[in-house]
């Protein structure tokens, strides 16, 4: 069949399954948005080109698929790149397609001419450059290929104008045939040697802490590893990006650790005799000084990546491959090595004690108000409203951890939120993603103030698409977390992190074509969230006015070991119970 | 004495002989901050594929991360350290130097024998020699040259392959299919 570039690079994407795509036209691509109105697929006009690619990701990390956006050569490419960054560094399959200047005119300093090859290689897993028609089938084909497996991650595909407009062979039964790429062969199956070593670790240790990152989520890993930890009786604790492989309410599960981890997690990790990594990086957020990440800990790690094994903390038993097909082999064995040891049950059963014991000391803990709307006490309320079953997203900042530690998450891919690059204005675009993604399901941004601001005209989008997302704004007129940081780590200098002049979020959302609200008691918390969830023709923000200088803890200083938690004041009485 | 840790490695990398795929190894040094000391590209038996030969100071960590990080690239086959093993490593030095008088003429005549180099080009005041061995060889007869004058000069890096011998060859074809 002949086709145009345009044509095949549609009909390519229609035979991966893509139907919905996030982009923005533009001069390079005009042959391919020509065509578009003729393919099945559907097309969502953002109002920025970094709103595709957070759409994109966000549609990804919710689904599972591989996302995909268009923008056209120059200020298109470039404004996908925080967003390609984005996705990448938390490994979501995400294919971009750029248009570019004609082949002949490369490297000329054309009109709207960057190199977007060059300019996105260091926040891409692959980019190619089509530079002949008759390639661009199987590059479509490698594209989504290498997004998807091993390491899932962001692929560029660069379109020059000329490359889309000629006409070549296309062969559907060819395209559909497997992809072949002679260097790239991921390692998907553990070691059987290394997995026995670790069952018999796991059965022989007396402090073990299962460490959960988004690798699990991604792998589809979740139901193992909660088993793996109720078959050996082991406490758990998870990443920002593992955080919706564990239901929030599980007795062994401690929340969040690091930065702004529980101080039962943090206490649980710094003592475990094995730290079991599962599709986790040992990032700097989590472990703190590293020195003192785990000290006394053997060290199990299981990653697809094998450059991430050993790149900051030693590990005794790595095992190369993807968490779910390792923890299939690895649940067995385990089970087999439990029944083995006779005092098993009685040596766990003393720490997950200790373990407890520390939650309830110090929980998660903030003062309660009735004359200020508490953060906190708004993200509580959204779990309530929500039954624990929304969609998340979230932009950066302070309201991001408030989420990570109040937001009881039921199921896995329930959390969309940017995590490696901690990317402001991620959530609105996420957010109406995600929703096109799984419409099934409520999707809430909680966002703040600084971060909403970012990506706001968004909102146009979900309203020219009819996707009717919500979000709640923290809004306490600060860079909320700088000024954390600043009031702890600077003396107080409060430097340029004032936001009181800012527009009325309500009329901004009104104006744009969606329903504001703004509440300012606690006591309409619940009120107006649930006269938000009765709206679900439009968008709607609603813009909640809360304590000024709340902080976020417990909190690790910078640099420091994890035990070193600053804890809230717990006030004149201490909370009760575990929140 | 240099610290054992931070010795120099060779690192032989197989790759797709495409311009994306040197630009990406390349960037992951400067992204990652990695030192390079060389580095050598050409393509091998299979035009398709070439062979880059790198030298990289670090120490052992350093190195493992190196190889790692070169082996996630997708257009790379094969990363090994030849470090420890037992290999041929070469390196091409050119290099012109002064003789304006006949002493100097006379001096460089027998270093140029002793070391097995050739004298490549000459006009009436400058030798310009070449000289092949392992980059000891090439740094000694540098510094034997360097009171003569040194011009200009130019070295390629080193190359390097693993002895026959030694059972596991590189490049073995099967793995590539």
């Amino acid at each position: 069949m002949k086709l145009s570039g345009a044509e095949i690079l549609l009909r390519a994407l229609e035979l991966e399954g893509v139907d919905k795509i996030f982009g923005y036209p533009g001069g390079a691509v005009l042959d391919i948005y020509d065509r578009l109105p003729f393919s099945p697929i559907k097309h969502y006009l953002t109002r920025h080109e970094q709103g595709a690619a957070h759409a994109a990701d966000g549609y990804a990390r919710v689904t599972g698929k591989v996302g995909v956006c268009f923008a056209t050569s120059g200020p298109g490419a470039t404004n996908l790149v925080t967003g390609l960054a984005t996705a990448h560094i938390d490994s979501v399959p995400v294919v971009a397609f750029t248009g570019n200047v004609p082949t002949f005119m490369i490297g000329n300093d054309a009109f709207q001419e960057v190199d977007t090859v060059g300019i996105t290689r260091p926040i891409t897993k692959h980019n190619f450059l089509v530079k002949d028609v008759k390639d661009l089938a199987d590059t479509v084909k490698k594209a989504f290929y290498i997004a998807k497996t091993g390491r899932p991650g962001v692929v560029l595909v660069d379109l020059p104008k000329d490359v889309t407009r000629e006409i070549a062979d296309f062969f559907e039964e060819e395209y559909k045939s497997p992809v072949q790429i002679r260097s790239y062969k991921p390692v998907l199956k553990g070691h059987p040697g290394q997995i026995k070593r670790a069952a018999k670790a796991i059965a022989t240790a007396e402090r073990p802490v299962l460490y959960i990152g988004g690798g699990v989520v991604s792998s589809g890993a979740a139901d193992l590893v909660v088993k793996l930890a109720e078959v050996a009786n082991i406490p758990m604790t998870a990443t920002l990006m593992g955080l919706t492989a564990v239901p929030g309410n599980h007795p062994f599960f401690l929340g969040m650790l690091g930065m702004h981890g529980t101080y039962a997690a943090n206490m649980a990790v710094t003592e475990c005799d094995l730290l079991i990594a599962v599709g986790a990086r040992f990032d700097d957020r989590v472990t703190g000084r590293l020195a003192d990440f785990a000290p006394n800990a053997k060290v199990i790690h299981i990653d697809i990546d094998s450059a991430e094994i050993g790149k900051n903390k030693t590990v005794d038993i790595p095992i190369v491959g993807d968490a779910k097909l390792v923890l299939e082999e690895l649940l067995p064995e385990v089970e087999k090595q439990v029944v083995k040891n006779r005092e098993f049950y009685a040596v766990r059963e003393k720490w997950i004690l200790k373990v407890r014991s520390w939650a309830e000391r110090y929980p998660l803990w903030y003062e309660p108000s009735d004359v200020s709307i508490k953060p906190q006490f708004v993200i509580q309320k959204i779990y309530e409203v929500t039954k624990g079953e929304a969609i998340i997203t979230t932009d950066v900042g302070q309201h991001q951890m408030w989420v990570a530690q109040y937001y009881k998450f039921k199921f896995p891919r329930q959390l969309v939120t940017s995590g490696g690059l901690g990317t402001m204005g991620f959530g609105v675009p996420a957010a109406i993603g995600a929703k096109i993604g799984r419409p099934d399901k409520t999707v809430f941004c909680i966002s703040g103030d600084g971060s909403f601001q970012m990506n706001m005209q968004e909102i146009v989008t979900a309203v020219q698409h009819n996707v009717p997302i919500k979000v709640a704004i923290l809004n306490n007129g600060f860079l909320g977390m700088v000024r954390q940081w600043q009031g702890i780590f600077y003396d107080k200098n409060y430097s340029q992190v004032h936001m009181d002049v800012q527009p009325d979020f309500v009329k901004l959302t009104e104006a744009m074509g969606g329903v504001g609200f703004r509440v300012e008691k606690p006591q309409d918390v619940e009120t107006v969230l649930k006269e938000a969830m009765l709206i679900n023709d439009r968008p709607v923000v609603i813009d909640f006015v809360v304590d000024r200088e709340e902080d976020v803890f417990p909190m690790v200083p910078p640099g420091g070991a994890l035990r070193e938690m600053i804890l809230p004041s717990y006030g004149k009485k201490k909370a009760k119970k575990a929140v | 004495m240099e610290r054992p840790e931070h010795r120099k490695h060779v690192i032989s990398v197989l790759v797709e002989n495409q311009p994306g795929a040197l630009a990406r190894i390349i960037e992951l040094f400067s992204s990652r901050g990695y030192n390079i000391e060389s580095l050598n590209v050409g393509h091998t038996e299979d035009p398709s594929i070439s062979r880059i030969t790198m030298v990289a100071k670090g120490d052992e960590h350093t190195i493992e991360q190196i190889v790692k990080q070169l082996r996630r690239i997708i257009d790379v086959f094969k990363v090994r350290d030849l470090t420890d093993k037992k290999k041929l490593d070469r390196e091409l030095l050119i290099v012109r130097i002064n003789v304006d008088s006949n002493e100097k003429k006379e001096e460089a005549k027998r270093l140029v024998e002793i070391f097995g180099a050739q004298i490549v080009d000459i006009s009436h005041d400058t030798y310009t020699i070449e000289l092949t061995g392992d980059e000891e060889q090439v740094d000694a007869f540098l510094e034997l040259i360097k009171p003569l004058g040194i011009r200009e000069m130019a070295r390629t890096g080193r190359v390097a392959m693993v002895r026959a011998l030694q059972g596991d060859t590189f490049s073995d074809k099967k793995e590539f299919q």
